[in-house]
């Protein structure tokens, strides 16, 4: 069910009437009824997925608990027996067993999602390297169904697990609820990675109908309509064009398909958060942001901070830490620091860890090596600038000298800043355009190398199936993006929205509606898309 | 103690008035959201008007005096081969064609079911070209034949059936979402027939007076089957027992089109058909002597579909078999019935002057 179906509108208008007309208590069970539906429309087949996740995760999470309250149990009932040493080594004992735990639940679930995700992957791999050594032999592709959501919810389901060994959460004793923060439906297509901290705060509680909350929500479901409507899916065609004829659009039209598909991401991406953020926020419940205007980065690194946030502070908190201070990892700083000198071997176990989360990311975003590639590209241009930091300090230094006052304080050049971020991030993510690595590389080079660049001004970008009218549109859709974004720096849009007369409440969301009911590229004659990190 | 209860008194008015004005404020508010987007669906649904006028055909069924003695159902080969003026005129038989283009013979049906809702004829005519398909086509077609329809359970089943693959149910409760982007091909026409919709056939008969001869006709592919399927069949046997439950004559023809190419095994299917049913069925190209159909001079589009010259001799030759063999009556006579003829013989002979005349400018 695409959040832009008509039986997903359905969907959630029967849900939201039902859920504020039950009492309060059989709320949260509603809405595991209603996510469990919205699964099993789906594809019923993808239910033994989840139920799997879901009963590991839960089981495994309650047994760990257990470890802990009989430790503490233990050690309160001998804490006069027992010398530091035997409390020491009784701990270590029970940490030991939690850790067991803690990793069949690692594995049965990221190799569920390696199997149904990266066997033709490795498959495909392994049939390079025979082919390469002259080998003939050839293993076939599997038919492998990947279950939708199956990269958020199992990130979730492995966060909650993780929490909950390290005693940061405690484990949910009713399988129900947690079947609930496993499966909550408006998160489950494309995000963003909730923590049980943070989603169980609102997600069993009961929630009496707030007119303001509920009006807050529906404005943010039609932003993201919007976003995904008028402005993704309009645009989808053009970089369609661009992307799957790669020998009839080189040169400077690569540069123009990265623009476009920068926009398309943005607004296919943060549109779907937003319906899924409105949803939650309708129903009464608080779901994390993912989006911190990343258009308004000034370096990749702060983009990064700013897009996609639950993600990539999952893959801090879970991978980046846990390297960086494992034991391995302490001895080969050590190692660094003696062979290479304290300056590069400080920064050397920091650069390994990037590593290997870039690497994390990459392949969480496709079985394919152009991800990968994509994934360490985001790597090397964040290590670069991290190197090159002295050297803009000292630029920033002489800049101020020069000029009388600090130059990142001056609007020209952090616009400069921004710009450039946008243009190194739309570079790397041609990787997941083009799909190929080789052609990618191909292509960038044709754009560099430009040579055509009149079609920016002689009408051939009229010939990518988009006319004038689309044209006006997108510039439109972009404008309002912009003042929104920039108006979110001060605060809430919707709340200064609401302290309006009503009249001009009432003409901004009516025109906002009409908008998309007219200019959103939907029904016949439209290619009706998937959100893209739906296929993640 | 008596200002106490004043002041409740009044508190509740307040609150009785705060909630009055919210109730008004929520009435205007989707009145004008309900008026508004009204407008913008009646904007923006095309009105085939001048361009492709087919899609009119089957709502302008609704304005009329519904007293048929013969309705005709199909898709082109009955709108734009049959005169019912000729039928009035030489016969007083009172006609009427409920065709629409590559109207799908489940669509027929519920047509027929429609029809029955409000009269009920004696002789149903239904084109049999319609069989060659078991299942929905193009959805521009759909929406000419279903558009039109007034809403009824034989609407929303004619929808279900005819569906495509990416149709919605939804966008034809609501046009304005299938329509919705019509905004950038706008027309004069789409504010002028904004309400009121511009009359483009005779009884549903579509006149053409143009003239291109049938020349070089091709011959039909080879097909992988000729076998009808199972959904037409069963839509045709369906239309059988609904004229039989309301004693109502169905009769099949093929219309005398030389292209789509009907097929000699296609031919004996219906023939059969007709035979085990009890059925009359006529097929027109093999009575072009009965007909006196010309190609070089009957046609407008090289054989595909009559132009008037041709249409009016089809509906001469089908009269004498309505009156002759079906028994039809003659109801020349009936003064009211007379009356509105002579209103549409009217039109009728004034868009055939408009058309002569462009044609010959």
């Amino acid at each position: 069910m695409l959040f832009t179906s008509y039986e997903f509108l359905g969907f959630i208008l029967i849900l939201f009437v039902l859920y504020y007309l039950i009492p309060t208590k059989f709320q949260w069970p509603l809405l595991l009824a209603a996510s469990y539906v919205f699964y099993f429309l789906a594809d019923p087949f993808y239910l033994i997925y989840i139920l799997t996740t879901t009963v590991t995760v839960y089981f495994l999470g309650c047994r760990i608990e257990r470890y802990r309250e009989e430790q503490s149990g233990y050690l309160k009932d001998h804490k006069e027996e027992l010398s530091r040493e035997e409390k020491k080594a009784y701990k270590s004992g029970i940490k030991k067993r939690q850790w067991r735990l803690l990793l069949l639940g690692l594995l049965i679930n990221l190799g569920i999602l390696a199997v149904v995700k990266y066997t033709n992957f490795a498959i495909a791999n392994v049939n390079f390297v025979l082919h390469c050594f002259g080998s003939s032999r050839e293993f076939g592709l599997v038919d492998l169904v990947l279950p939708m959501g199956i990269s958020f919810y199992t990130f979730q389901a492995l966060g909650y697990i993780i929490d909950v060994y390290r005693g940061t959460v405690k484990a949910q004793k009713n399988p129900f609820q947690f079947a609930l923060f496993v499966s909550f439906f408006p998160q489950l297509v494309q995000g963003p990675i909730s923590r049980y901290q943070d989603l169980s705060e609102t997600l069993f509680g009961g929630h009496k109908f707030h007119a303001e909350t509920v009006c807050f929500g529906l404005e943010r479901i039609l932003w993201g309509f919007f976003k995904k409507l008028v402005i993704a899916d309009r645009i989808l065609v053009g970089v369609n064009t661009i992307v799957r004829n790669p020998e009839e659009y080189g040169g400077a039209y690569v540069l123009a398909g990265m623009l476009f598909y920068a926009l398309e991401l943005y607004a296919d991406f943060t549109g779907g958060i937003d319906i899924t953020i409105g949803v939650a926020q309708v129903l009464g419940i608080t779901v994390t942001e993912n989006f911190n205007r990343p258009y308004f980065s000034k370096s990749i690194k702060e983009y990064w901070r700013r897009w996609h946030i639950t993600m990539g502070t999952w893959f801090t908190d879970y991978i980046f830490y846990p390297i960086s201070v494992c034991k391995p990892m302490l001895k080969f700083s050590r190692f660094a620091r003696e062979h290479f000198g304290e300056a590069i071997g400080k920064r050397m176990p920091v650069y390994l860890s990037s590593f290997a989360v870039w690497l994390a990311t990459g392949i969480w975003h496709g079985a394919s090596w152009n991800f990968v590639v994509w994934g360490l590209g985001n790597w090397v241009v964040i290590m670069i600038s991290q190197e090159l930091e002295p050297l803009y300090k000292k630029f920033h230094e002489w800049a101020g000298r020069r000029f009388g006052r600090e130059i990142g304080e001056n609007v020209l050049f952090r616009c400069f800043q921004v710009i450039r971020t946008i243009l190194l991030m739309s570079v790397l993510r041609t990787f997941d355009c083009y799909r190929d690595v080789p052609l990618t590389f191909r292509m960038l080079g044709s754009a560099v190398r430009g040579g055509n660049w009149q079609i920016f001004w002689d009408g051939s970008l009229l010939g990518l199936g988009l006319d004038m009218a689309d044209y006006g549109i997108l510039a439109a859709g972009l404008v309002l993006l912009l003042v929104v974004s920039l108006l979110q720096r001060s605060g809430s849009v919707r709340e200064k929205i609401a302290r309006r007369p009503y009249p001009v409440r009432f003409m901004i969301w009516y025109g906002l509606f009409l908008a998309v009911l007219l200019m959103g590229a939907y029904g016949i004659g439209y290619d009706a898309s998937q959100f893209i990190y739906n296929q993640f | 103690m008596m200002q106490a209860s004043l002041s409740i008194i009044n508190f509740r008015k307040d609150e009785e008035k705060v909630k009055r004005k919210k109730i008004m404020k929520a009435a205007v508010t989707a009145a004008l959201v309900l008026t508004s987007l009204f407008l913008l669906q009646c904007l923006l649904v095309p009105k085939y008007a001048t361009d492709v006028v087919e899609g009119s055909l089957i709502a302008e069924y609704y304005q009329e005096e519904k007293d048929h003695d013969v309705v005709f159902i199909g898709d082109c080969e009955v709108y734009e081969n049959f005169s019912p003026r000729v039928l009035w005129e030489e016969y007083g038989i009172n006609s009427y064609i409920r065709g629409s283009a590559q109207q799908l013979i489940w669509q027929s049906y519920y047509l027929l079911e429609d029809t029955l809702r409000y009269e009920k004829p004696e002789v149903v005519i239904f084109n049999v070209l319609a069989m060659q398909y078991d299942r929905p086509q193009k959805e521009a077609y759909n929406r000419m034949s279903l558009e039109g329809m007034k809403w009824s359970g034989a609407k929303v089943k004619a929808i279900r059936a005819s569906m495509t693959e990416r149709e919605e149910f939804l966008d034809y409760v609501f046009p304005i979402l299938r329509y919705h982007s019509r905004w950038e091909e706008l027309k004069s026409e789409d504010v002028q027939y904004l309400f009121d919709r511009k009359k483009v056939s005779h009884n549903g008969y579509y006149m053409r007076v143009d003239v291109k001869p049938a020349e070089n006709v091709p011959e039909g592919n080879i097909l992988a089957d000729y076998q009808f399927g199972e959904n037409a069949y069963d839509y045709l046997d369906r239309m059988t027992r609904l004229c039989r439950e309301n004693d109502i004559q169905l009769i099949l023809i093929k219309a005398p089109s030389l292209y789509p190419f009907w097929y000699e095994e296609w031919e004996q299917q219906i023939e059969d058909y007709a035979e085990k049913n009890d059925l009359l069925y006529l097929n027109f190209l093999e009575m072009t002597e009965e007909t006196g159909i010309d190609f070089s001079t009957d046609t407008y589009d090289g054989g595909l579909h009559m132009n008037l010259s041709g249409a009016e001799k089809l509906s001469a030759c089908l009269g004498r078999i309505l009156q002759e063999d079906v028994g039809l009556k003659d109801r020349r006579g009936e003064k009211e019935l007379s009356e509105k003829w002579q209103e549409k013989i009217i039109a009728y002979e004034a868009e055939k002057e408009r058309q002569y005349k462009e044609n010959m400018g």
